[in-house]
């Protein structure tokens, strides 16, 4: 029959071009959260250059990006990724306690406890600072609407939470009047999204809101990518030191037999090059001596603070604040 | 004189039959409004934003690797769920036209299933079931098979939410017609593979043409469940949709309104070929009437 000829030519065709894709001998996947869009698609260039030099081999990094809570899930469900790049340590925590992938110590494993880079969350606010947006206590004023994503799924938004949390506590001198302070935040925020990325667009795109309570990499990428003199990028004096881990999956790279390639690529992120394209992505370099001095210029001083001195490390975070019936399931009513 | 009031007869008649005229013009131009507000206006943004920055952006993004990609996932996933919901739709019509069981009414219901369920659940449940931790993952992690965040997934779960389209098309066709003409033929000699594609299936073609054609479109555009199930593997398990979202989410607007205008391509050929479905099959019916 005709028809069957044509089917079994279109199948053939088919696989023809899918196996097309993936020509290079060995992939490593990447699974990240939101803002590392840009910064990963610049450093997997240069890595794949540096792989052929140094191993004469070909090789195809693939990237996934999502809320980090989103990605974390996926990871542990079962999305093979080789090494993972996530916003907080306690995504990578859940990694090696439910699913098994890596050892608990993972995150000695790396200089600087496995982070190459680390960030802080800033307010993007409309050109001019229309409502004149200076530091925390003013998220809360009536009339001030506030864009931050959904702390239950994004990284981003549980430091943003957590930020407020904890500048709250110091000002106001008790956890009592935090959870008052953020429950008023919560109700100056319209809308939820379930990642970093997804309220930027609400933000800029849709024009939603007065603040945008960002990842400072976010912040500056939206104003480069989208917005020249549309926005402007108010520093608290206080914010929260947002520590950006990276891990290789020992389990699967070694089903995937790409465990060297695997560490390269980690390595590689703390080599000069890794490091000046992190500043060039407006992520704090672990050696700033890397990085071009215009780069750094670009990030103010700022005091900042961690989750480990002000919450006692991330699982006690977790467990007070963002797990169900935490202090966010109490204050926030849509 | 006569004619005169014959003619204001029926002029007085004709009014009380049809509607005024303002009405007729109020509702075409409301419908015309809505349709050209909430359906034609988007279209054309997207559109209009494909080509912000002229022709050669559009069509290198469109000729992206990604893009490219993406396409090629979109149309397998097309070749394989289209047909294998067509052959399960055609023998559930069957059984359900043909022949008398218990339980009929409940395997309707079932069939419809997919239209009720939200598109999210159809693709957790394929996570919760050959997920890492769930009930069958482990075992084919050990075999070495991917299904999540796999193409076989991403099929999975279009199968889920396409299942029902030929099966609704066909199943009310089917018992409209009956079996008097099937009966004739079997009792005239034919064989059952000759009743079935000799008379059977010139009676449903159109009908079941028109399914193939919905779940075609749904199989293409498909969001949420395969949403679940993909992982967002950039140039891998991303389908054209899920290519519309990364790329806007990208700040890589044309790509993303570029993927669309794809997408919406497809759904206008859709539509051409369902409209032109409609006018042979009344055609049909005219030469046989």
């Amino acid at each position: 029959m005709k028809f069957t000829q044509a089917l079994k030519h279109l199948f053939f065709t088919l696989t023809l071009l899918l196996s097309g894709t993936a020509l290079a001998d060995r992939t490593l996947l990447n699974v990240s959260y939101d803002p590392t869009r840009e910064l990963y698609q610049d450093f997997n260039k240069e890595f794949i250059k540096y792989w052929k030099d140094k191993a004469g081999e070909d090789v195809n990094v693939q990237q996934s990006h999502g809320g980090g809570g989103k990605q974390t899930r996926a990871v542990i469900d079962g999305l093979e990724a080789d090494v993972v790049t996530l916003a907080l340590s306690y995504d990578i925590d859940q990694i090696a306690e439910k699913a098994r992938l890596l050892p608990k110590d993972w995150q000695s494993r790396l200089p600087n406890n496995s982070l190459p880079y680390t960030s802080t969350i800033v307010f993007l606010v409309r050109k001019g600072n229309p409502k004149g947006i200076k530091n925390w206590a003013d998220l809360v004023k009536d009339g001030v609407s506030v864009i931050t994503p959904n702390p239950k799924t994004s990284g981003g938004a549980r430091y943003n939470y957590l930020a407020a949390w904890a500048f709250a506590e110091k000002s106001y001198g008790s956890k009592d009047a935090a959870k008052d302070f953020v429950q008023k935040l919560y109700k100056n925020v319209p809308v939820l999204d379930s990642g970093a990325r997804g309220s930027t667009t609400t933000f800029i795109q849709r024009g939603i809101g007065d603040v945008l309570l960002a990842w400072e990499n976010e912040a500056f990428l939206a104003i480069n990518e989208l917005g020249e003199g549309k926005f402007d990028i108010v520093v608290p004096p206080v914010s929260i030191k947002a520590e950006t881990p990276v891990a290789v999956l020992d389990k699967i790279v070694k089903k995937n037999g790409t465990q060297d390639l695997a560490e390269a690529y980690l390595q590689y992120l703390y080599s000069p090059v890794g490091q000046k394209l992190a500043a060039k992505h407006f992520y704090r370099p672990y050696q700033p001596e890397h990085a071009s001095p215009e780069d750094l210029k670009r990030f103010p001083k700022l005091e900042l603070f961690t989750v480990n001195e002000k919450f006692g490390g991330w699982p006690q975070a977790q467990k007070e604040h963002f797990d169900d019936g935490g202090t966010f399931d109490q204050v926030y009513a849509p | 004189m006569n004619a005169v009031s014959a003619y204001s007869f029926i002029a007085s008649k004709k009014l009380t039959l049809s509607d005024p005229d303002w009405i007729r013009y109020a509702l075409i131009g409301l419908t015309l409004g809505i349709i050209g507000l909430f359906l034609v206006l988007p279209l054309l943004t997207v559109l209009i934003e494909a080509f912000a920055k002229g022709w050669a952006a559009y069509s290198a993004s469109l000729t992206h690797p990604d893009a490219l990609a993406a396409m090629r996932l979109t149309l397998l996933v097309a070749v394989v769920t289209v047909p294998l919901t067509t052959v399960f739709g055609v023998s559930a019509a069957w059984a359900i036209a043909r022949f008398d069981f218990r339980g009929k009414s409940l395997l309707i219901t079932l069939i419809d299933l997919p239209f009720s369920v939200s598109p999210v659940i159809a693709g957790l449940i394929y996570v919760l079931i050959f997920g890492a931790q769930g009930w069958l993952g482990p075992w084919f992690s050990d075999h070495d098979i991917k299904i999540i965040f796999a193409v076989p997934g991403i099929i999975l779960a279009t199968l889920f939410v396409t299942f029902p389209f030929v099966a609704r098309e066909l199943i009310p066709l089917m018992q409209e017609i009956g079996h008097e003409e099937e009966e004739a033929a079997l009792s005239l000699g034919a064989s059952g593979r000759q009743t079935f594609f000799k008379v059977t299936m010139p009676n449903v073609k159109w009908g079941l043409l028109n399914g193939v054609l919905l779940c075609n479109a749904r199989a293409m555009g498909e969001f949420g469940a395969v949403s679940v199930v993909s992982g967002h593997i950039r140039g891998l398990t991303n389908t054209l949709p899920l290519h519309v979202e990364v790329s806007y989410n990208e700040y890589d607007f044309v790509g993303s309104f570029a993927g669309a205008s794809a997408l919406a391509a497809l759904a206008v050929v859709t539509l051409v070929l369902k409209t032109v479905l409609e006018w042979k099959q009344n055609q049909d019916k005219r030469l046989k009437g």
